[in-house]
């Protein structure tokens, strides 16, 4: 464990307790009617400061969670957006603790779910990468490259330090597959929405619909579709199937293609408030 | 079917770590392959290939004046005079065949060097289907001849510009194209690499060097060499000659790049100066920074250029069973011409490797070596030219 530092966290990490504010999440926007919004936000990009600024936009524009991408080297689920968002991270010097600045600026308000590659945390070390998340405030962690069989000490790590492990599941997971992994998931289901890496896509595929029941009805904690989606009409025809939306790329992509940082709080903001609006009575 | 399972690990090392989008895929791929690698129809067909498209077997060719050079008998496997001039081509026509066979129509593979590349180019317009391959830019810069080679045989070769436009970055693209099109396409991976069951199907696909070079040692001298030598970048051509020998008693080096040197940091050398990690989808042994980033690897040698290995060499390096050493380009570069006069061979600058470290390696002591020439030099002629100018000043 880190020596104890001051926590911005609303609660210590205790077992279960980033699953829980993860539930309470979906919950609270199930109660209002509609489906949750998950941003994602690459973390200390294209600086640490404005790391913060966006995670700031992101809460105060009402996103319900937020999934904080943890730079990497070689994010192999991640197109070019995302990809060139991270190496331009790294180029200004990000590391783990500036990334984890953008949850420790949000995470008291909504539960920050990180986004990280299996790497990074073996190089760190299990069980201080879980110690460093949770005294950062996350609820849980998503990693990509870490499917289902693989990693027992970094999911137990996790465990400890009250972190909830989001498993993905993707179009090509055979059904047997698909049922253990979502009887096993803690805080959500991530579906992965097209067969394919990160970025956005003009069209979602039609089999969606089907494979979002099926994990629905196969998990005991809710459902959240991400990959591709970056429209508010998307946005809209994913709350009608889902519990949760997850927008990345097109997000990043607005971040970077912004001159300054104001300009990129203000067009994350604006897509954010179409994205709410577009989710009203889902 | 009860054929042997493939292995997805070797000791700690190996496993899966890749989107869940690719499981489904990997579970195909390793039981098509252990379905195929016990298949004699398969293996008749392969064989067939390796015969008279590839011009197996390779000679096991005694190298008199190298070795009175260096005072030892040394023989060399000639996997130079394979078609298209490497071992690479053993792997692409044997995963390109069962990919036809498993119904795919369009092949992804990645090149560093681009003796791969070729060497899958090559194999897909045999078997007619369409390829694509990733390549770095700053490779596609150094090894001009064999892009030229690739457009010709068809092949269209996508260049990469992440990173340090190397093998990794073309390795990453060539995986993300698999994630997206994982239905129609099948990933013919260039080294004993990624995740399961790639590096058990790579090396099952290269033993058959070291399996005629042991066969080939037997005949030509009635014993085994005392020691197998090869180059190491991502691991293809020496687990394929180690593998016939692990059980035999007879000493196996690899030798890495060590680029501008071990301290300079600027080096290929994942087992020398690595550390346990993350690559492409396996666990092994990698060259990453404090935080986990993984970090540009160095070599003359666009085929040792990677900062990553195979997970067996990890294992066999933990358990001692090979010793992996390594050289810089400096003495790649002086071996290539040096062997090139000895010789009349001119190798790649990636075999070049081995050869220096045995330069300078030869104790005085009974038995043979056999070091694996794994590919010829022609590719490097621009790149190695220009380098030995600057040498000799
Ligand atoms: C001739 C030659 N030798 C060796 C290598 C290194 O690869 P491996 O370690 O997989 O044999 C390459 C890679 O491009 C090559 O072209």
């Amino acid at each position: 464990m880190a020596e104890a530092a001051p926590t911005t966290a609303s609660s210590a990490p205790s077992p279960a307790a980033g699953a829980d504010r993860i539930a309470a999440a979906f919950a609270a926007a199930r109660h209002d009617g509609r489906a949750a919004l998950m941003p994602y936000m690459m973390g200390a990009f294209p600086d640490a400061g404005s790391g913060r600024r966006i995670a700031r936009v992101y809460s105060d524009a009402g996103a319900d969670l937020v999934e904080l991408g943890i730079p990497f080297s070689d994010p192999l689920a991640d197109g070019p957006v995302i990809h060139a968002a991270a190496t331009a991270a790294l180029q200004a010097g990000a590391t783990l603790e500036s990334a984890l600045e953008a949850c420790r600026e949000i995470a008291s308000e909504i539960p920050v779910v990180a986004m990280c590659y299996s790497n990074m945390i073996l190089s760190t070390g299990e069980d201080e990468f879980a110690s460093r998340l949770a005294e950062a405030g996350a609820a849980g962690a998503i990693i990509p490259d870490l499917p289902l069989g693989e990693g027992a000490e970094i999911k137990e790590a996790m465990a400890v330090h009250g972190l909830a492990v989001v498993p993905l599941i993707a179009p090509t997971t055979s059904p047997e597959r698909r049922r253990e992994i979502c009887a096993g998931a803690e805080g959500f289901v991530y579906l992965v929405s097209t067969t394919g890496v990160t970025g956005e896509r003009a069209e979602l595929p039609p089999e969606l619909e089907d494979l979002a029941a099926s994990a629905r009805e196969e998990s005991g904690v809710p459902v959240a579709v991400g990959f591709g989606i970056s429209t508010p009409a998307q946005i809209a025809s994913i709350a009608a199937i889902a519990d949760g939306v997850i927008v990345g790329s097109r997000l990043v992509r607005a971040v970077q293609d912004a001159g300054d940082l104001e300009s990129a709080a203000v067009a994350v903001s604006e897509f954010l408030a179409a994205a709410r609006e577009a989710l009203e009575g889902s | 079917m009860s054929a042997p399972a493939v292995e997805e690990r070797f000791g700690r090392y190996g496993g899966r770590f890749v989107p869940e989008t690719l499981i489904s895929a990997l579970d195909d791929l390793s039981a098509a392959w252990a379905a195929a690698r016990s298949d004699t129809v398969f293996q008749d067909e392969l064989s067939a290939l390796l015969r008279d498209f590839v011009g197996r077997p390779t000679p096991l060719y005694p190298a008199e004046r190298l070795s009175e050079r260096i005072g030892r008998r040394v023989y060399l496997k000639r996997e130079d005079l394979c078609h298209t001039g490497a071992h690479k081509i053993n792997n692409a026509v044997g995963q390109t065949l069962l990919a036809k066979q498993m119904g795919k129509t369009r092949i992804i593979a990645e090149t560093g060097a681009g003796q791969h590349g070729v060497a899958t180019a090559t194999a897909c317009a045999l078997m007619g289907l369409d390829c694509v391959v990733y390549m770095g830019s700053e490779d596609i810069r150094r090894q001009a001849p064999n892009v030229a080679r690739m457009n010709l045989l068809g092949a269209k070769v996508e260049p990469v510009e992440a990173g340090a436009r190397t093998l990794k970055e073309a390795v990453s693209a060539a995986i993300r194209d698999w994630v997206a099109n994982v239905a129609d396409s099948h990933y013919v991976i260039g080294s004993a690499v990624g995740p399961a069951p790639y590096p058990a199907m790579v090396r099952d696909l290269q033993r058959v060097i070291g399996d005629e070079a042991r066969s080939q040692s037997l005949e030509a001298e009635g014993a085994l060499p005392k020691r197998v030598i090869a180059c190491v970048g991502g691991g293809s051509n020496s687990i394929g000659t180690f593998y016939a020998f692990l059980d035999d008693p007879v000493e196996l080096v690899g030798v890495e790049a060590a680029g501008e040197g071990l301290e300079s940091g600027r080096h290929g050398a994942s087992l020398s100066a690595g550390s346990t990690g993350i690559l492409h989808g396996a666990l092994s042994s990698v060259l990453a920074d404090d935080q986990g980033q993984i970090l540009e690897a160095h070599s003359v040698s666009a085929g040792l250029d990677y900062p990553g290995v195979g997970p067996e060499h990890a294992h066999l390096r933990d358990t001692g069973r090979a010793t992996y050493v390594s050289v810089t380009d400096t003495q790649a570069l002086l071996a290539f011409r040096e062997v090139a006069r000895l010789e009349g061979i001119i190798p790649a600058l990636e075999s070049s490797h081995a050869i220096a470290w045995l330069l300078e390696n030869a104790p005085e002591s009974a038995g043979f070596d056999v070091l694996c020439l794994s590919g010829r030099g022609d590719k490097d002629l621009d790149e190695a030219t220009a380098k030995l100018a600057e040498l000799d000043g």
